[in-house]
């Protein structure tokens, strides 16, 4: 089984269009959108969700008020700034490390499994898809990544199927990380301004730094071919291959716009057939 | 005042806005906050010199001679950062969350605590021509957490200065973090489906946090915007601010040169939104 993660960095670089694209162009495979911050792998395959569950990823403090002397020794060893000076727990800032509940002379507080979000087991057109919806401020996002990705690798195990197509979060932090555990290849997409570059710098450092086997896309080349050619050799340098530069068309915003893919409604256009070409060229890179 | 500037899309445009209202402003701090990819530096260009605040956690460090392999500091972290590897407990410093735990619960006082560096702060009091005083929080490469970054970072909030924090994308922990403190917070999405289903996510964040707030749609488009208005009229959200899809926009944004310099119409237009930005503050504070 071949685990390919498509990341970014910087937000808004094309990483979930690709993806979806990708997704639909792909043969046997199983698709997991890692990216459960700004879940939008949907609009676009428009999955119908088979199973739905709630996924905890971690705990939560909570206090019983009847029990409790207000001795202040939670107040004082928690390290997150979340028991208050009432001695009530603020749930946005605890971390559910238990530290209040041991050191609690009366039992009053009890740590519960907190609610991380849902995840989804769905069918699309093209393949099953693996999502989740992380609830409002939750904690774990990282740890809700992990469950998707290893649900999607149950799923293919499962099924026989060679491949998982995996659209991750922008960043270089714990749920980008986690999103990347075990792949054959990470394929980065970036972008032609200062700001591209700064963000492909870092997260070219961390894929170092798990030493991933990894290629860049260039996309939106065209709407500033200096920035891309400064990209291009900085990848030189760090002797990574662009695999692809991907011109900007509005298609892909009209699309977007009507929920539709690319490569199905305009598969014989230049940048169609771009694309195809693209997803032909990873294919080889990772058999 | 402290305005902090989010989305939960990423590349909407929370930096654009963040650096061009920064501009626009007298006695201002900015704040980049999104650590982990921060790029606020490249359109304030600021001289940080070398030096810098190191931020650091505490981590354990095992006595290994008076360990007597219970286990109970293993079995007590809930993050899995301590494993008992043959007769040794091991410590895999990246998930520790240093709540300091294990060192609560060792029965024999073998485990002290260290600091280690996950990320650094940065700063420049006087950056570019405006003089603005600019700080940048920066995630360690192959860290996991930037939360204690963004915690580091809003230490040095100066409460004489209007301060606007550029928030890290999502809905999650790190963006709650560079929100939860401020007077208001600016939404800022695009006119897609993508932009909209995460402008929802962030709206539910924001209420549950109870910070007020507007939004701002960027790369705006004639007879595109109807899904992000009609969501925000049915919601009772103010639509703040307008920025064209123009390409000139992009590529001043693309070269790193925030587009207020050499336009006095969108200097005014950016302190108009602040002024509206103040007085929605002003009305909460008189309805409370």
């Amino acid at each position: 089984m071949k685990k390919i993660t498509v990341i970014s960095g910087k937000g808004g670089t094309g990483k979930t269009t690709l993806s979806a694209n990708f997704s639909a162009l792909a043969n046997n495979h199983v698709i997991a959108d890692c990216d459960v911050d700004a879940p939008n792998m949907h609009l676009l395959l428009e999955p119908h969700v088979e199973k739905e569950r709630d996924f905890s990823g971690g705990k939560i403090a909570i206090r019983d008020i009847d029990k409790c002397t207000e001795c202040g020794l939670c107040y004082e060893n928690c390290r997150f700034n979340a028991v208050n000076e009432d001695f009530s727990i603020n749930p946005v800032k605890c971390e559910g490390c238990s530290v209040c509940a041991e050191v609690c002379p009366v039992d009053a507080i009890k740590m519960e499994a907190a609610l991380t979000g849902q995840i989804y087991e769905s069918q699309t057109k093209y393949a099953p898809m693996i999502h989740a919806r992380l609830k409002a401020g939750a904690e774990n996002s990282g740890k809700l990544v992990s469950e998707v990705r290893d649900k999607a690798e149950e799923r293919a195990e499962n099924e026989g199927r060679e491949l998982i197509i995996v659209d991750g979060s922008p960043g270089i932090g714990c749920p980008v990380i986690a999103s990347l555990n075990g792949v054959d290849m990470a394929l980065i997409v970036t972008e032609p301004s200062k700001s591209g570059l700064s963000d492909l710098k870092r997260v070219v450092e961390m894929i170092e730094h798990f030493d991933l086997k990894s290629k860049v896309i260039i996309n939106k080349f065209d709407l500033n071919e200096r920035m891309a050619d400064e990209i291009e050799n900085f990848c030189n340098k760090q002797e990574l291959e662009v695999i692809a530069r991907i011109p900007f068309d509005p298609i892909f915003v009209d699309l977007l716009r009507k929920g539709k893919l690319l490569v199905e409604e305009k598969k014989d256009t230049e940048i169609g057939e771009k694309i195809i070409s693209l997803w032909n060229k990873i294919t080889n890179n990772i058999s | 005042m402290n305005i902090t500037v989010l989305s939960g899309k990423g590349g909407t445009g929370k930096t654009t806005v963040s650096t061009n209202l920064a501009l626009s402003l007298e006695n201002v701090q900015l704040m980049d906050a999104d650590v982990e990819e921060p790029d606020s530096y490249i359109f304030i260009e600021p001289d940080f010199k070398d030096d810098y605040i190191p931020v650091n956690r505490k981590i354990p460090v095992i006595d290994q001679e008076t360990c007597t392999g219970c286990r109970k500091c293993v079995d007590f972290c809930e993050y899995n950062a301590l494993a008992m590897m043959l007769d040794e407990v091991m410590v895999f410093p990246e998930i520790c969350h240093s709540c300091g735990g294990c060192k609560i619960v060792c029965p024999v006082d073998a485990i002290t605590e260290k600091d280690r560096e996950l990320g650094k702060l940065k700063y420049a009091k006087n950056a570019g021509k405006k003089k603005i005083e600019f700080w940048q929080g920066e995630m360690n490469i192959g860290e996991e957490s930037s939360t204690p970054v963004i915690e580091a970072l809003k230490e040095h909030i100066n409460h004489k200065k209007t301060t606007i924090i550029d928030a890290p994308p999502g809905t999650t922990c790190p963006t709650i973090e560079a929100t939860v403190d401020s007077d208001f917070a600016l939404l800022v999405t695009e006119p897609t489906p993508f932009g909209l289903n995460d402008l929802e996510m962030s709206v539910e964040v924001m209420r549950e946090v109870g910070i007020p707030f507007g939004v701002i749609i960027n790369r705006s488009e004639e007879g595109e915007d109807g899904l992000i208005e009609e969501f925000c009229e049915k919601e009772d959200i103010n639509i703040m601010m307008k920025i064209p899809f123009e390409r000139e926009i992009a590529e001043l944004y693309s070269e790193g040169i925030p587009f207020v310099r050499n336009s006095k119409k969108w200097v005014e237009e950016f302190k108009e939104l602040f002024l509206a930005i103040e007085g929605e503050i002003n009305e909460k504070n008189n309805s409370n």
